[in-house]
């Protein structure tokens, strides 16, 4: 009860929020949807005019369906950068098949006997089209529009990751940061969403016949009106703004804290890590928040900007592994010791680059590291597992995962298995919580402010140096969730500001303090 | 009225209607009869030009229908198919009021012509608001012809329009469908594979096989002279029952014995009818109808 209590609390809190994305998550369906529907018909009637067209058409918008979405907007940012017009096109796209396939099937399944019938009457091809097969074939394309929407409100959820907002920011964000009841407040609208317009769409359906033109009237209505509030809304692009996952805006130790300790004047998007850097590349945002033991940083020629006034605290990365575990497999302590204070901040860079740069898989590259370093790599072990190991979903913890597996299968009996790329900390520490899994790569300043969510007080009781925050996060993780820390590996992965090369030397941005003067003086 | 000549339809290099010639009359029925396969429905499309023929001509009226613009040839022209096609999403009258609609008649005299075809065909002018799906098929067929009617098009074209009703409902519409008045002065062409259904609307048959004719004329040419082996057992196979109905009282009355020469009968009514009405005589009647059958074969 207390729990729903505490729910219903925070959406009354965040109603003004909740609101805007929900209307903005409905306007991103709904626009695409319209889209979809229009070249989406056109195309399905070409092909049942177009008979050779079919089987390419037909299977260019299926192999479009079956590209996973946030590779799909993976591909949108170099062609259309970020915010909602990629959005809207991945979701058109996503639209496309039902709708497609709907109209062509709607059309070819008029009996032949009507076809013929009407034409032996002498219906021209247009007639034929708007007398007797739209209007046999509507509740059939009017099914597949039904469907396409309910896909796009699943998939705009993912639309918050290229900072084209939506519900996806409260289920981002909540996922990021261990909050439920955000979780809650963005899934629960959008599921209800898609339910309660699946229902009405589903009334009109049955009355499609009688319904078709009060409803063109009333979408040519909408287009008009959202068309235009697009435009205005597309009018105030600022010139300087900063791309950040929403891990990194809403954590305490992230941007919410660094703009006022900086005093940062900066406009922001929400942006998915992995298309972060991208979107920095394609000169699309022009400050990131990335990592500093990030390859991509040599690759694509970034500047990091000095902490000059020690914001971040450290993150030194080591495995956090469940006191169950350890106490059945006390040999773990050992294999985690051996590859103590062994990766320097260089090393681990380069080994990011390996992966992100040089295409090799994380396994590979771990394998190679850890043998150019003297382990032995060799070990094949079959049969069931005895250690699960998990990971984030980002290139340093799955070759951390990685390099866990080999050293803990080379020198030791257990063989181990993986489960990589939980979709944010809280995902992952919920499953090493709950027995899921019984290690992950894990950091130190990360353990500080998300996994403790250590207090403003807490944290200025602590110095932001490496033995005292590890000290800090050791003990309170021992006693309040019965886990353990491992050495920690060396390097300091921290998060860390960073803008292309270039820009930041015609603007001469050396620190953070740089930016937060530059920012005022513009 | 529709003169066709030396028409050739190929498909995949067979010919599936190979030479034909023939012409039909204003006012004339044609009946292309002929078993599956035989090209006799598309001879048919080929006059509407839903199939466009590999070579020769058709003349209506004088014009080689392919000078004619699509839609206009169509709509001069009335279709009734077997599967009727009526537009299930469409009214009963929206779907007789069709063709004058499109070609932009008024609006009360597009109710007046439906609600006169719909009392025509026997049909209950309080289903006009309703759906075809509401019809029973003997209904439905009988809107399609309605249909066809409506804008009073000088042909009409039917492709087995009986052929998907129950052996009654058949019967009684055929027998409607011969005496409508409103078709009086129409040329049609209807395709079937039914022989009765040849004999009993057919003013003409032409029997197909093979997309070739392999005989035309009346029914009476065909069962009494056939043209050859192909035509002779086509209408073998129930011969007796054919021929009762074609031959009529005027046929058989040379053969008549004095005693029945005072049956007062129309000439014109049909060897079987005039059994039932003449029970005492039927011995005479059957006796010269085997002996007009007989001769009518030499």
């Amino acid at each position: 009860m207390q729990a729903i209590r505490d729910f219903i609390g925070f959406i009354g809190e965040n109603s003004a929020e909740l609101l805007e994305q929900t209307l903005e998550h409905l306007w991103l369906t709904l626009i695409a949807l319209m889209i979809a529907t229009a070249i989406g018909l056109s195309l399905g009637i070409l092909i049942t005019r177009v008979r050779g067209l079919s089987s390419s058409v037909i299977g260019f918008v299926n192999a479009v369906q079956t590209i996973p979405s946030i590779a799909l907007l993976g591909f949108m940012i170099p062609l259309l950068g970020i915010g909602e017009v990629p959005a809207i096109v991945a979701l058109f796209l996503y639209a496309l098949l039902p709708i497609v396939r709907n109209t062509f099937a709607g059309i070819e399944e008029v009996e032949p006997g009507i076809k013929e019938a009407a034409r032996g009457m002498g219906l021209s091809n247009r007639q034929l089209l708007l007398k007797v097969e739209l209007p046999l074939a509507l509740p059939v394309i009017f099914a597949g529009i039904r469907t396409a929407f309910v896909i796009n409100v699943g998939v705009a959820t993912l639309c918050a990751l290229i900072a084209a907002g939506g519900l996806g920011e409260f289920i981002f964000r909540g996922l990021t940061t261990n909050n439920t009841y955000m979780i809650l407040a963005g899934a629960i609208p959008a599921a209800l969403m898609a339910l309660v317009f699946d229902f009405i769409l589903g009334k009109i359906q049955q009355h499609i016949l009688s319904l078709i033109k009060p409803l063109a009237v009333g979408l040519g209505v909408i287009i008009v009106g959202f068309s235009s509030f697009y435009l205005f809304q597309n009018n105030q692009k600022p010139a300087f703004t900063g791309g950040f996952p929403s891990e990194f805006i809403y954590r305490g130790d992230g941007y919410q804290g660094l703009k006022a300790h900086y005093d940062l004047q900066l406009e922001t998007v929400e942006l998915e890590i992995g298309l972060m850097y991208q979107a920095l590349k394609n000169e699309k945002v022009d400050v990131i928040s990335g990592f500093s033991t990030d390859g991509r940083i040599e690759t694509f020629n970034l500047r990091v900007l000095e902490d000059d006034k020690q914001y971040f605290p450290p993150y030194h990365a080591t495995a956090l592994v469940s006191g169950q575990t350890l106490e059945k497999y006390p040999e773990l302590r050992e294999v985690f010791a051996r590859l103590g204070d062994r990766i320097s901040d260089k090393k681990m860079a380069q080994l990011n680059n390996r992966v992100d740069k040089d295409k090799l898989s994380p396994k590979k590259a771990a394998e190679e590291f850890l043998a150019n370093e003297g382990f032995k790599t060799d070990a094949v072990k079959e049969g069931e597992a005895d250690i699960i190991i998990g990971s984030k979903n980002f290139t340093e913890n799955y070759i951390l995962a990685q390099m866990f597996k080999i050293l803990i299968e080379n020198y030791t009996s257990l063989t181990v298995e993986t489960k990589l790329g939980f979709g944010g900390t809280k995902l992952v520490f919920d499953a090493l919580d709950n027995g899921e899994i019984d290690l992950y790569p894990e950091y130190t300043g990360t353990g500080l402010l998300v996994l403790l969510n250590a207090s403003e007080e807490e944290r200025k009781s602590i110095q932001y140096d490496k033995l005292s925050v590890l000290n800090y996060v050791k003990k309170e993780i021992r006693d309040r969730h019965g886990m353990e820390w491992m050495p920690p590996l060396g390097f300091n992965n921290t998060f860390a500001l960073m803008m292309r090369e270039e820009q930041a030397e015609e603007l001469n941005i050396k620190t953070i303090s740089d930016l937060s003067e530059y920012l005022k003086n513009q | 009225m529709i003169e066709v000549k030396n028409v050739t339809k190929l498909y995949a290099g067979k010919a599936v209607v190979d030479g034909l010639s023939f012409s039909i009359g204003k006012g004339e029925t044609l009946v292309i009869l002929g078993t599956s396969g035989s090209g006799k429905t598309t001879m048919l499309k080929m006059i509407n030009r839903l199939i466009e023929p590999s070579s020769g001509q058709i003349l209506i009226n004088g014009v080689d229908n392919s000078n004619v613009k699509l839609e206009e040839l169509r709509r001069q022209i009335g279709y009734v198919i077997q599967s009727i096609g009526l537009f299930p999403h469409y009214t009963i009258e929206q779907n007789i009021g069709l063709i004058p609609t499109l070609l932009g008649w008024e609006k009360d005299k597009i109710q007046k012509r439906v609600l006169e075809l719909i009392k025509l065909l026997g049909l209950d002018p309080e289903m006009m608001p309703r759906k075809p799906e509401n019809l029973s098929g003997g209904q439905q067929q009988r809107v399609g012809i309605a249909r066809a009617l409506a804008a009073d098009p000088p042909i009409v074209l039917l492709d087995e329009p009986f052929g998907a009703l129950d052996p009654i409902t058949r019967h009684q519409i055929q027998l409607e469908f011969k005496n409508l008045e409103a078709i009086l002065n129409t040329t049609m062409v209807l395709v079937t594979h039914d022989v009765v259904e040849a004999i009993t609307l057919g003013d003409r048959i032409c029997l197909m096989d093979e997309g070739r004719i392999q005989q035309i004329g009346t029914a009476k040419e065909l069962i009494f002279r056939p043209a050859n082996d192909f035509v002779k057992h086509f209408f073998n196979a129930n011969s007796l029952q054919l021929a009762l109905s074609v031959l009529s009282k005027k046929d058989i009355t040379p053969y008549l014995p004095e005693v029945a020469s005072g049956i007062s009968s129309d000439d014109n009514t049909m060897v079987l009818s005039l059994m039932e009405e003449h029970e005492d005589m039927s011995e005479h009647i059957l006796h010269a109808f085997y002996q007009a059958s007989r001769n009518m074969k030499k």
